[in-house]
């Protein structure tokens, strides 16, 4: 099959129609001009095929050579990928900035793979060994924090003939040997497999741990699973991408994969050069030890654009078939459904809303669904996750557009950026009236055993303080502050306290961008308490100018600067600063009463 | 455009004109993205490029317009190369028309090179994170939102606002302190008036740094076409400068919203599906290949700064061009109406404005260490107020606090004193900060709680006298 050429018959951007393509199958990957530049097949007419080129196509002729290759768009996965930094269709762009310079070139064929490193392979198991897909054959440290485990291909299942004793090799060395029904079968250290098709597993399971995220507002109101869909809508300036930055940095998973898709180059160089010297908040080790990046900014190629989140996807699946926790950070999905739309409409398909194609649902769901919790394929039972965040960029930040809707019908948690917060810089502008979880209930027995019995009840205490002042503010800007009652002021101050002292964090902060659950637990908790005794002390008579006016609040205010070591002391120091600046008040009303 | 004469291929088959769309028959070996040359029936030359074609056609867009164009006798050459330009260390202090030709009468430019004007996008891991403080001597962008080298900063502005005069005042004093190095001035000019681009080129001359500028100047009168090659001259221009030459160049491009007219002019010729307000779908993509086209590059002395000047269609932050542009800039510096109607220049507004690089620009050793926390202190405060006049206009001043009162005459100071200063007034970064202080001075204590207690101590004006008292004493 392979090897047939067809010649261009008509060019139009990224979009190729070739002749002679008699035998193409869709999505074949095919090889364009005398440049050999990458082309997927994507629709295919008697004998003339289109084709969406991943590369910049000025200067191809009708008449010049397309030339199919009879498989499909593939990653390579195994050893070498962690720390990496790709474009959208895996090549290696540390490499391709050897061989080009700092200008990205077209036509650059380099394997995404390292050919010539070597990895020291630790194998699992021996010769005559049974074996199934999804085994572990042996290991491999890629990092120090991250054992890369060489697995039993999909779809291959037999008795081991031979394996790689103990040693250096390289990623196409011959590790294995698998004696299978239809004949013996030789295993490099690294598999291919076609981005479109989600890898297999043996069964999905429901979310039940939480992905710690290190960010209050997220990890206390609207926690993430392990396993889940989750999505970031705001306009521009609304702190998406520190958002999905953060989550990179601080989630508790052992694989991060960040895909900036089609987004700027300037942020790709800042995880470049932030994340190596970050450090992990568990292990001590940077972060670059447990991330890849696949870069396809705004002005690279569009159609490598559209891969780029497959290509993401698929890498993930291949740690969670490991066993691994892994979170995938898509930015954007938006500038993914306009290359979506461009190709659409290069290829004169009819246009559904605002010029998508029809078909812009069901590619968003088919991407989000490959995220979640699973049995994964071998014979011993081992699980994995794969979780999915990705920002989306409505326009005018106006929530009703296609892809923000298509998208909130599939994911279940949707952090709602707000423009007014981050206006007056309170980030993360996540606004806590809109956003929701829906994996809360789910995840709420994991807090009450691992945080606190009482944290449940905390949250909604703090959650119900938020909901009334935003109905005190309606007053407020109807009749002015003077209507509301001393214990309506106490609401507003609380809920301020809520919002500045708790939910208000910042990503740069080297202390404050990291929160733990247990740390957030001992904030709420004062803060709650605060509350409490200043409810209490406004039924008693003590006016409320006397209570604001209190040097405890200063503490309280201070409070997210307490290292995670220190805040539980902190806390419990502040709480009894707060019982004794109440007792205080009473005593000195007590005093005034008797005068 | 004098990209040299190439023997090409000829044709005088032009089957359909529309727009600026030529529709050209029976073509053979046409590569997609060549130039093309039109002439003219009446002998003139125009230059074009191939926007799609296939077996015995091809689709022509010319950029000095199709007027005065015909199908019987236009002949078109396809020169069998893509957009060019010659670049040149002699291009400093020359004046071009929007496709490249000399309009300042002086000889054409010998070039040492000729690169393609579409550029190709830096490999996001040659990137060099922009860090280096750029000192604008304006307090509002300095001190609240810091402008980086490197970096790609628009203006969003309106039509009426002075948005060229807060323009030609960057260029004039933006320099990073403490350094004396090569810098130049691309300014690209789309669809503005012939008063604008004078006023632009008198700043220039008058302070004498005319032979530190590169100017492309399409003007209103010019054809539409023609902007949509205007800003990649530009660029192409300043990308020599900066990485062949390690100059530091910031790039002026205005106005962005003449440019997306054209680009919508263009699709509508081609008949193509609409985005919202009839722009095509791929506008975004379309800005980013010239916006993208900013920053530093690791083992290259030079850098590209951008600084786009675009006015919003009804000071709608929401219409498609400024919303595009902030999704693919590193924030903007926001020109509001109101302020300049209460004759505060430059009239910018610091709420919707950011700089989204200006961490990595400030603090100790760049900027001063509380830089960050006095203007998350600046910013809250001004915010309140804001929303406090709000809340007088429907309530009266007699419902507020005493508390309210004090950051409701800060906000005005703030406009007043800080955003407030001289088109040819030059504050350095330790004024601003100082200034910012004062302001805060105003405010209780107790209030000022983004900022580190230490530097309270330290900065505070209150402190500082005293300090300053005890230290002389």
């Amino acid at each position: 099959m392979s090897g047939q050429v067809g010649k261009i018959v008509r060019i139009a951007g990224p979009v190729v129609v070739a002749d002679g393509m008699t035998g193409a199958q869709m999505y074949e990957l095919a090889r364009v001009g005398e440049e050999k530049l990458v082309g997927e097949i994507i629709r295919i007419e008697g004998d003339k095929a289109t084709v969406q080129v991943y590369e910049e196509t000025s200067g191809l002729r009708p008449g010049d050579p397309v030339e199919r290759t009879g498989k499909p768009l593939s990653v390579e996965l195994g050893p070498g990928i962690i720390g990496q930094i790709y474009d959208g269709i895996q090549r290696p762009l540390t490499s391709a900035a050897e061989l080009v310079g700092a200008f990205f070139t077209r036509g650059i064929a380099i394997p995404p793979l390292d050919r010539n490193k070597k990895w020291s392979f630790k194998p699992k198991v021996k010769a005559g060994d049974k074996v199934v897909e999804g085994d572990v054959l042996g290991e491999v440290p890629e990092t120090p924090l991250l054992i890369h485990k060489i697995l039993v291909p999909p779809g291959v299942n037999g008795k081991v003939k031979h394996v790689a004793k103990e040693g250096d090799y390289k990623v196409a060395d011959e590790i294995a040997v698998i004696e299978t029904a239809e004949g013996e079968v030789s295993l490099p250290m690294y598999q291919t497999w076609p981005v479109r098709k989600p890898r297999p597993y043996k069964r999905k399971l429901p979310p039940t741990t939480p992905l710690i995220t290190g960010q209050r507002i997220i990890d206390t109101f609207f926690p993430m699973a392990k396993g889940g869909q989750g999505a970031i809508p705001g306009g521009f300036g609304t702190g998406k991408t520190v958002m999905l930055h953060t989550i990179a940095q601080w989630a508790d998973t052992h694989v991060v994969v960040y895909v900036g898709c089609g987004e700027r180059g300037n942020e790709m160089a800042e995880v470049l050069e932030r994340f190596p010297k970050l450090k992990d908040p568990r292990s001590g080790r940077p972060l670059m030890e447990r991330t890849v990046l696949i870069a396809n900014t705004s002005n690279m190629p569009i159609a490598a654009r559209e891969a780029s989140i497959y290509t993401g996807i698929t890498i993930c699946e291949y740690f969670r078939d490991m066993g691994y926790d892994v979170a995938l950070q898509a930015d954007s999905t938006s500038r993914w459904a306009e290359a979506l739309r461009e190709i659409s409409g290069r290829l004169e398909e009819m246009p559904g809303e605002e010029g998508y194609p029809a078909y812009l649902g069901s590619r968003l769901s088919e991407f989000y669904e490959r995220a979640g919790r699973v049995e994964v394929l071998g014979s011993e039972p081992r699980i994995g996750s794969v979780s999915v965040v990705g920002a989306v960029s409505p326009p005018g930040g106006d929530f009703s557009e296609p892809v923000t809707q298509n998208t909130l019908r599939i994911i279940k948690v949707f952090w709602g950026l707000d423009k007014a917060l981050a206006e007056r810089r309170h980030f993360p502008a996540i606004n806590w009236l809109t956003s929701y979880s829906l994996y809360w209930e789910t995840l709420e027995e994991w807090f009450r055993k691992n945080v606190s019995e009482e944290w449940p009840e905390l949250r909604a205490k703090a959650m119900e303080l938020l909901q009334r002042e935003e109905e005190l503010q309606e007053i407020v800007r109807l009749v002015g502050p003077d209507a509301l009652s001393d214990a309506q002021r106490a609401i507003l101050e609380a809920a301020r306290m809520i919002r500045e002292d708790y939910l208000m964090q910042s990503a740069y902060h080297p202390i404050d961008s990291y929160c733990s659950p247990q740390k957030s637990y001992h904030m709420l908790r004062v803060i709650i308490k605060f509350y409490e005794r200043m409810k209490a002390a406004v039924d008693r008579g003590i006016p409320i100018k006397d209570i604001i006016n209190l040097p405890v609040i200063e503490e309280i205010a201070r409070m997210k600067l307490a290292t995670i070591d220190d805040a539980p002391k902190v806390c419990t120091e502040i709480e009894k600063h707060i019982d004794e600046a109440f007792e205080r008040l009473y005593a000195s009303a007590r005093r005034v009463a008797v005068a | 455009m004098s990209a040299p004469v190439v023997a090409g291929k000829e044709y005088s088959t032009v089957k359909e004109i529309a727009g600026p769309l030529l529709f050209v028959e029976r073509t053979s070996g046409i590569a997609y993205g060549e130039v093309v040359k039109v002439k003219t029936p009446a002998g003139e030359e125009r230059t074009g490029q191939v926007l799609e074609v296939g077996e015995g056609f091809a689709v022509v867009q010319v950029f000095e317009g199709t007027s005065g164009l015909d199908v019987s006798s236009t002949v078109v050459r396809f020169a069998g190369e893509t957009l060019r330009f010659p670049v040149s260390m002699d291009i400093m202090g020359r004046i071009f028309d929007g496709s490249g030709k000399p309009i300042d009468g002086g000889p054409e430019v010998i070039p040492e090179d000729e690169w393609d004007i579409h550029g190709a996008p830096i490999n996001p891991y040659s990137r060099a994170y922009p860090s280096e403080f750029i000192q604008t001597g304006l307090s509002a962008i300095d001190g609240m939102n810091t402008l980086v080298r490197g970096q790609k900063l628009p203006l969003f502005s309106g039509s009426g606002l002075p948005h060229n005069m807060v323009a030609a005042q960057i260029a004039r004093q933006a320099k990073v302190p403490g350094k004396e190095e090569e810098f130049a001035v691309v300014f690209a000019a789309m669809g503005i008036t012939s008063d604008e681009a004078r006023f632009f080129r008198e700043d220039f001359e008058k302070r004498g740094a005319m032979d530190k500028v590169v100017m492309f100047v399409n003007l209103a009168d010019d054809p539409a076409i023609e902007r949509l090659i205007t800003p990649r001259l530009a660029l192409t221009s300043a990308e020599f400068l900066a990485f062949e030459y390690d100059m530091h160049v910031l790039v002026i491009l205005t106005d962005m919203t003449n440019y997306a007219e054209a680009l919508r002019e263009i699709s509508a010729a081609r008949e193509e599906v609409p985005g919202r307000r009839g722009y095509p779908g791929y506008m975004y993509t379309d800005l980013a290949t010239i916006y993208e086209r900013a920053g530093r590059i690791h083992g290259k002395k030079g850098s590209v700064t951008q600084m786009p000047i675009l006015t919003m269609p009804h000071d709608d932050i929401t219409h498609p061009v400024p919303d595009l542009t902030g999704y693919i800039t590193e924030g903007q510096i926001y020109l509001e109406r109101g302020l300049h109607m209460r004759g505060i220049y430059p009239p910018i507004n610091v709420l919707p404005s950011l700089s989204r690089l200006m961490n990595e620009g400030i603090g100790k050793g760049k900027t001063r260490e509380d830089h960050r926390q006095v203007a998350d202190q600046l910013y809250y405060a001004y915010a309140e107020g804001r929303s406090l006049r709000e809340l007088v206009a429907v309530v009266g001043e007699e419902a507020l606090t005493d508390r309210d009162r004090q950051y409701l005459e800060f906000a005005d100071r703030y406009e007043r004193e800080f955003v407030n200063q001289g088109p040819y007034e030059d504050r350095d970064i330790e004024t601003t900060l100082d200034l910012g202080w004062e302001l805060l001075a105003s405010l209780p204590e107790g209030e000022l709680k983004r900022i580190d207690p230490a530097f309270i101590e330290k900065y505070h004006p209150k402190y500082r006298g005293k300090t300053a008292a005890k230290s002389s004493g």
